[in-house]
């Protein structure tokens, strides 16, 4: 191989990370529907009898009501099956090196780049999201703070209830668009 | 849409939330390699597909993800109860 030739080919293994529809956001009356930047992002299984462990590594106590969440300092715990939770951290705190650190036996796997997060907010927030959504997301049944796997149309997707008026919609990467689109189009609705 | 009660969830959720996976309480044989092909058959085939009241498994799949046990009326299509995995087959059922 020639030099210009082994040069060429060091060049292209240059990796440059491109989220997916980062920083791309959408608008209607009453509903803005935001990408929001990487999170660090931890699927976790846990058996009941390494949960206090968990919770102790992770600094944040695991839910153990279906539908609910629990924060501290910018981590997020979701409940989302009896044994299973969802983590994401988004001021750069490493989920999975905490889970390291527990005695108690569990499963932790990083899935940061597997998700893609929107914020949808404003007061059409809640019917934007029932365009696609099944479930019932009046408050007295959605509560702030409630979260539960779900699907949106087609896909399936992660519903948080950051505020009465805000919610966190995770998606997988692959879903994104699709997703994204939706979303626009109930903004669109909720807004007429 | 159905609102099929998810015994993990704890509360009614949509049906396009779940899956339907077939007859509850099959039990597998503890040494399938010793049976013979009639056994297998009998186990591994054969269904009651019964008219009426039906015991069905179901998952949460876009949910909790949990498989869990389902008793429905194979003619109406309503559910009567729903149950954790594991569970024995209610004796009694509500409203029957
Ligand atoms: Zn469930």
């Amino acid at each position: 191989m020639t030099k210009a030739g082994a040069k060429t080919v060091q060049e292209a293994v240059g990796a440059e990370r491109r989220p997916a529809l980062g920083g791309q956001d959408m608008s209607a009356r009453g509903v803005k529907v935001a990408v929001l930047p990487p999170a660090n992002r931890v699927s976790l299984r846990v058996p009941e009898e390494a949960v206090a462990s968990l919770s102790r590594a992770l600094g944040v106590a695991l839910p153990q009501k279906p539908k609910t969440s629990a924060a501290k300092d910018g981590r997020t715990v979701f409940w989302l099956g009896p044994d299973e939770w969802f983590v994401f951290d988004e001021q750069g705190g490493d989920a999975l090196a905490d889970c390291g650190k527990a005695k108690g036996l569990h499963s932790a796997v990083d899935v940061s780049h597997r998700n893609v997060a929107f914020a949808v907010s404003g007061p059409g927030a809640e019917a934007a999201i029932a365009a696609g959504c099944p479930q019932d997301l009046a408050l007295a049944a959605f509560a702030v703070g409630a979260c539960s796997r779900t699907v949106f149309g087609k896909a399936e997707i992660l519903l948080y209830r950051v505020s009465e008026q805000e919610f966190r919609v995770e998606c997988w990467r692959s879903f994104s668009g699709y997703v994204f689109g939706l979303l626009g189009e109930g903004a669109r609705d909720a807004a007429a | 849409m159905l609102l099929i009660r998810c015994p993990y969830c704890e509360e009614e959720r949509p049906e396009i939330e779940f899956r339907h996976a077939g007859e509850a309480h099959v039990a597998r044989p503890s040494d399938i390699a010793s049976i013979s092909d009639e056994e297998f058959e009998a186990f591994f085939f054969i269904r009651a597909n019964t008219r009426g009241t039906v015991y069905e498994r179901w998952r949460h799949v876009n949910g909790c993800a949990r498989f869990f046990n389902a008793v429905r009326d194979s003619v109406s299509d309503r559910f009567i109860m729903t149950y954790k995995a594991g569970d024995p087959k209610p004796k009694k059922l509500p409203g029957v």
